[in-house]
């Protein structure tokens, strides 16, 4: 029964078709209009130097959020990501009481951010549990830790060229972490948009029975993912401890929601199953310039909550509200 | 097969007593899908009326209209002559409707009692529920039913059979004018049906109206007083089941004379792929083996919850069995997942084709490609020209209809999904292909397609595994069935042992010589 | 049976805290002491009252995480209007502390049902918000002791039978909730939305409307406990209770509550908050330093929800007859 060609074209769109239509390019608006607004609001905003600066309003986040999207894309969740910066600091805190030199401060911030990852994950494809309370209960547990280690101290003494990550520039204005950043973003996009592995990424997030089903390693592939969760995890923790320099247990402290909103304002569905890392990106740049631009109209930080926690639930009731008043 | 109504209500009401409920002219669009265009159905006292029609008729859509779940576009709802609306599922319920439906959509986590129960408890005292009294009445339903549960157990310790009749109860425990029954006896056995129909007796009696649909012709013709027929979502016609035949039934639901023939086919059995031994598991199935040939199709007949796709998922790698070997060609091969089941050129073709078969949110080329991507990447990046062609090969020998590759599979037609689901796996070029269901929901058309093409993989050496409750389906496909009942296997008939008679025979536990 | 149905998970809990409390009699015989124990349930009276709200939401398969912040706001406002208006009297600030609470709550289930917005993600918005707020009224400043008025701060301490108001209203909550849930026709509604949402619907119960009531009982208890905190501790500012919605949640979880929805009760949640308490009130007694806390609260959330994933694990369908009747 094998007919002739009866000639299903491979697409009706075009790619960009369909990009230009998408939730991405209105946020890319979003971020031009207030980039705008920005420099008509204040003489200092177009100053390379005040920008450079802005541009660490997000980046530690977004090296995070960018992991987070896949795990957030797979229909899991992590939000142990703060404290597992926490507990990577400290074990790099404690290394430095130790007498170990940057390279060592590297691998122990790198490996403990891996196995906060892989306790996340055991828990959640080994025995089969919600990864929402897993990860409250070991966001418990990791910062606890710290706190257990380091009570209300702090350590410092972080040697001098390990300063180099969290302040360090490349050229000119152009920060060693803003450069991590972009090489982070470039490789999660290949790897999301790219690679077999993405692919598995979406089918698990959008029905995980029928991706099991078609033989794909629904387990392995979400343990990976809280892997590069956890080490993303400990790269933020090393920009972050050596950009402020010292320790404390409350590190980082409510981050975790903060990059769960940067990545869902980027359009990933947080029931899993869509999204892409350029709108990541473009969400990492709206969360800093609004930051930024609030900040040089000495508005304080808790009030730019206001606008982030707005802009969160109106990013998604506004084009749901639309579309019930269309039908009206 | 064909009996004539024998009912036993007196008093027969013919035309001049007015029906209970009535839908007239009612009209249901989805979007792209006009589900139903201006269809009739009226339900009259102390009567039943069997609704008739292939899948995607518009069944389910008038019963989800009938119990509020949907509201129509356009139409009548009477009620005693008098033009209503049920803008909610309570609003149907407080009318007097009530539905048992195919899937027993109960509670899994509360009492047998309170999801006999729920949404009209007894009250006591200020207005609170009353439990004893709800454990009461439970049971006295239950035993008016002939249903020994304890009504406070969990639903979910019942199985498939007890649930069911759980659902019955919750039917019976709503002072109820209006009964629907959609497809009750699925997962009954012969002697279950047996109550069921004394039990449809005792509502009819009562004055109660009934709505009955179901696929089997011998009990449309044994219970129900009138008939309705729907085609793809429009009213064909209606009237007293006594005089019509099923011939002309089936005329009126198909549209056309012919009975669906099945694909002439001569069978090349080789040496043998597959064997399997011993396979048990603590709740599902138990002491299952066989073994099955290239170029042979197996078929798997047996009620709806027999445990046959219980095991074929086991099978797969989905849920581990408590002991049991597979070999395939011989050797012993161990499946703990679906990816080592694939690799071992075993694939599935589920039931549940929306759950479980497609990733309906994601494109066409992309479900089919799924479980190939190791061919159509290089060193694990994606080559979507690769794709392409490879969801074209697969997806044009099997004749899909689709605007292109890129649509998403929840925007086709069963009939077509199913055709992805299929693609997917043939692209794997697999050894054993289990197909659960595969015809279950879909059109005319596509239902031969796919015998068609089942045909043709045997043919070409691939063995075939065929999970049917259709027994023309068994019987015009299989070269051989197993038969199993309560998850065991209780048959294996071949040649001139494969009738009708003896499969529902063995499926439904009935000894030697006993016949309906 | 209601017993049937509540299990033995909440016999277990209970077991579980009265050996805690046994280990630490054999050492420090004080801590059992009544008195202590009043003390103790005091002071987890805040924790108990929301995880009641809590659990009820998580029942219906949805979190609520602004419950901390709404605690917050509901306390500034009514400490603000206190310090202006020292005369209301109390039993009217418990009106506006509740009805306050109450639309916060009611604010996240408008969005939950009529716009579909998934849970988490409506109460991550609000949480942050509402923080927000009371930055806003408050302009960053604290209220203070001094400020507030005697009666104002009195109700929850004021002794009656022996126990503090405070504890008489988790008491009364624990009461009023437990016959709310098993049996009231919303009650019950709960548990079904959360345990089947598509049977729910056929049996007539309005999925979204009832997770709407989820929030807002949750909003009207968060709101209570408002007044009740700021009182009790004598002073409101933007970030009290911080982070006690991770508690709130751990209390649930501890306690049983299924977070994929329809498993739950009020006595476990009362328990799992007990558990929480009595180990908080313990560190400092048996020389563990409270830093210790956070860690042990994790550890306890995590064993939790494996123990109670194990006792639920799915059987799969029933089919052989052995089965069914071993069951």
């Amino acid at each position: 029964m094998t007919t002739p060609a009866n000639a299903i074209p491979d697409r009706l769109q075009t790619p960009w078709e369909s990009r230009l239509k998408s939730w991405e390019a209105l946020l890319l608006l979003v971020a031009i209009a207030i980039f705008i607004a920005n420099s008509f609001a204040s003489p200092y905003f177009l100053n390379a130097w005040n920008l450079s600066d802005a541009t660490f309003n997000f980046t530690e986040k977004a090296m995070i959020a960018f992991a987070m999207a896949l795990l957030i894309i797979s229909g899991e969740i992590d939000l142990s990501v703060a404290a597992i910066i926490a507990l990577a600091s400290t074990a790099m805190g404690a290394a430095v009481q130790a007498g170990a030199g940057t390279p060592v401060l590297i691998l122990v911030g790198l490996g403990t951010g891996l196995l906060c990852g892989a306790f996340n994950g055991v828990l959640v494809t080994r025995m089969g549990l919600p990864s929402i309370v897993v990860t409250i209960g070991t966001m418990s547990l990791f910062r606890g830790i710290s706190y257990i280690v380091l009570g209300d101290q702090a350590y410092r003494g972080y040697p001098s060229d390990f300063a180099f990550f969290g302040q360090g520039y490349v050229w000119w204005v152009i920060s060693f972490e803003f450069v991590l950043f972009a090489i982070i973003a470039v490789i999660y996009f290949v790897i999301l948009h790219k690679t077999n592995f993405g692919r598995s990424v979406y089918a698990i997030g959008n029905n995980p029975t029928g991706a099991l089903f078609s033989g794909i390693r629904v387990n392995r592939v979400k343990f990976i993912l809280f892997l590069l969760t956890g080490l993303m995890a400990g790269i933020a923790a090393i920009c972050l401890t050596s950009r402020l320099g010292s320790t404390r247990p409350s590190i980082a402290f409510g981050w975790e929601l903060e990059v769960v909103t940067m990545v869902v304002l980027g359009g990933v569905n947080i029931l899993g199953g869509s999204g892409t890392i350029p709108g990541v990106v473009i969400a990492a740049f709206v969360i800093g310039l609004v930051t930024f631009g609030l900040g040089l109209l000495n508005v304080p930080g808790i009030v730019m909550s206001i606008v982030v926690g707005a802009l969160l639930i109106g990013v998604i009731a506004l084009p749901r509200l639309w579309s019930q008043w269309r039908q009206r | 097969m064909l009996m004539h109504s024998q009912s036993q209500v007196p008093t027969a009401p013919e035309a001049n007593t007015p029906p209970i409920l009535s839908l007239d002219g009612i009209t249901k669009t989805f979007p792209g899908v006009k589900a139903l265009s201006e269809v009739a159905l009226n339900l009259y006292p102390g009567q039943v009326t069997a609704l008739v029609g292939e899948n995607g008729a518009g069944k389910s859509t008038v019963v989800k209209i009938l119990t509020g779940i949907y509201q129509p576009d356009g139409g009548a709802i009477r009620v005693d002559g008098h033009a209503t609306q049920f803008p909610t599922a309570r609003a149907a319920s407080d009318a007097g409707i009530t539905a048992i439906h195919q899937e027993t959509v109960l509670f899994d986590d509360l009492s047998v009692a309170e999801n006999i129960f729920i949404g009209h408890a007894p009250r006591g005292r200020f207005g609170l529920i009353d439990w004893a009294a709800m454990e009461r009445r439970s049971n006295e339903i239950l035993k008016s039913i002939g249903a020994t549960i304890d009504p406070a157990q969990k639903l979910r310790d019942l199985g498939i059979a007890s649930k069911h009749l759980v659902a019955i109860a919750r039917a019976l425990s709503i002072d109820a004018r209006v009964v629907i029954m959609d497809e009750p006896t699925a997962a009954l056995s012969h002697k279950e049906i047996q109550e069921l129909y004394e039990l449809v007796e005792k509502l009819k009696a009562q004055g109660k109206a009934i709505l009955f649909i179901s696929h089997k012709f011998d009990e449309i013709f044994h219970i129900a007083d009138r008939y309705t027929v729907f085609r793809d979502g429009q009213f064909i016609g209606e009237g007293m089941i006594d005089q019509v035949n099923e011939g002309q039934l089936v005329k009126m639901m198909v549209g056309r004379d012919v009975d669906h023939i099945f694909p002439k086919r001569e069978s090349h059995i080789g040496d043998e792929v597959l064997k399997v031994v011993g396979y048990d598991h603590p709740t599902e199935f138990a002491e299952i083996s066989f073994d099955l040939k290239r170029g042979e199709i197996l078929g798997f007949y047996g009620l709806v919850g027999a445990g046959r796709s219980e095991f074929m998922q086991s099978l797969f790698g989905i849920t581990r069995p408590s002991k049991g070997v597979v070999r395939i060609d011989g050797r012993v091969r161990v499946i703990r997942s679906p990816a080592d089941a694939v690799a071992n050129g075993i694939v599935y073709v589920p039931e549940d084709r929306g759950k479980q078969g497609a990733i309906t949110a994601l494109p066409i080329f992309q479900n089919v490609t799924l479980p190939s991507l190791g061919k159509t990447s290089k060193n694990g990046f994606l080559r979507l020209a690769e794709e392409f062609k490879l969801a074209r090969e697969y997806t044009e020998r099997l004749d899909l209809r689709a605007a292109s590759l890129d649509t998403n599979v929840g925007n086709l037609s069963g009939g077509n999904q199913q055709k992805v689901v299929i693609a997917k796996w043939l692209a794997t070029q697999p050894r054993v292909i289990i197909l659960d269901e595969p015809t279950k929901g879909i059109d005319i058309g596509s239902k031969a397609a796919v015998h068609e093409f089942m045909a043709e993989l045997a043919a070409q050496g691939l063995a075939v595994i065929m999970v049917s409750s259709e027994i023309p389906e068994i019987l015009g496909m299989s070269d051989r069935a197993i038969i199993m009942r309560e998850g065991r296997i209780v048959a294996e008939l071949d040649g001139d042992d494969l009738t009708p008679e003896t499969l529902v025979r063995h499926a439904a536990g009935i000894s030697q010589g006993a016949t309906t | 049976m209601i017993k049937s149905l509540t299990t033995s998970r909440e016999v277990l809990l209970f077991a579980a805290i009265a050996v805690l409390l046994g280990l630490i009699a054999t050492r420090f015989p004080g801590f059992v002491a009544p008195s202590n124990l009043a003390d103790v349930f005091n002071d987890t009276s805040p924790l108990i009252l929301l995880a009641i709200g809590q659990m009820i939401v998580i029942l219906t398969k949805c979190i609520d995480l602004s419950v901390a912040a709404n605690l917050a706001l509901t306390g500034m406002v009514v400490a603000m209007i206190n310090v202006a208006m020292p005369g209301v009297p109390v039993a009217v600030i418990l009106v506006i502390a509740v009805g306050l609470g109450t639309l916060l709550g009611m604010i996240n289930g408008l969005l939950v049902w009529k716009l579909d917005i998934p849970p988490i993600v409506v109460t991550l918005g609000t949480m942050t918000i509402f923080r927000g707020i009371i930055f806003l009224l408050s302009d960053g400043k604290w209220v203070n002791s001094h400020e507030m008025s005697a009666t104002f701060k009195a109700f929850p301490r004021a002794e009656f039978l022996g126990l503090p108001v405070l504890s008489w209203t988790a008491i009364l909550a624990v009461i009023v909730f437990t016959i709310v849930m098993t049996r009231t026709t919303l009650g019950r509604a709960f548990y079904a939305v959360g345990g089947n949402a598509h049977a729910a619907t056929y049996t007539g119960i309005n999925v979204g409307k009832t997770q709407f009531w989820a929030f807002t009982i949750s909003g009207a208890l968060a709101g209570l406990t408002g007044y009740l905190w700021v009182s009790r501790y004598a002073v409101a500012y933007v970030d009290i209770a911080s982070g006690f919605e991770l508690d709130v949640v751990a209390a649930c979880v501890i306690g049983g509550v299924s977070i994929a929805g329809g498993l739950g009760s009020i006595g476990g949640a009362l328990l799992g908050a007990l558990f929480l308490g009595v180990i908080k009130n313990a560190l400092p007694v048996i020389n563990i330093s409270p830093f210790w806390q956070l860690a042990i609260s994790g550890s306890a959330i995590i064993i939790a929800v494996a123990v109670n994933a194990r006792a639920n694990r799915e059987k799969g369908r029933i089919i052989l007859k052995s089965a069914e009747q071993a069951a």
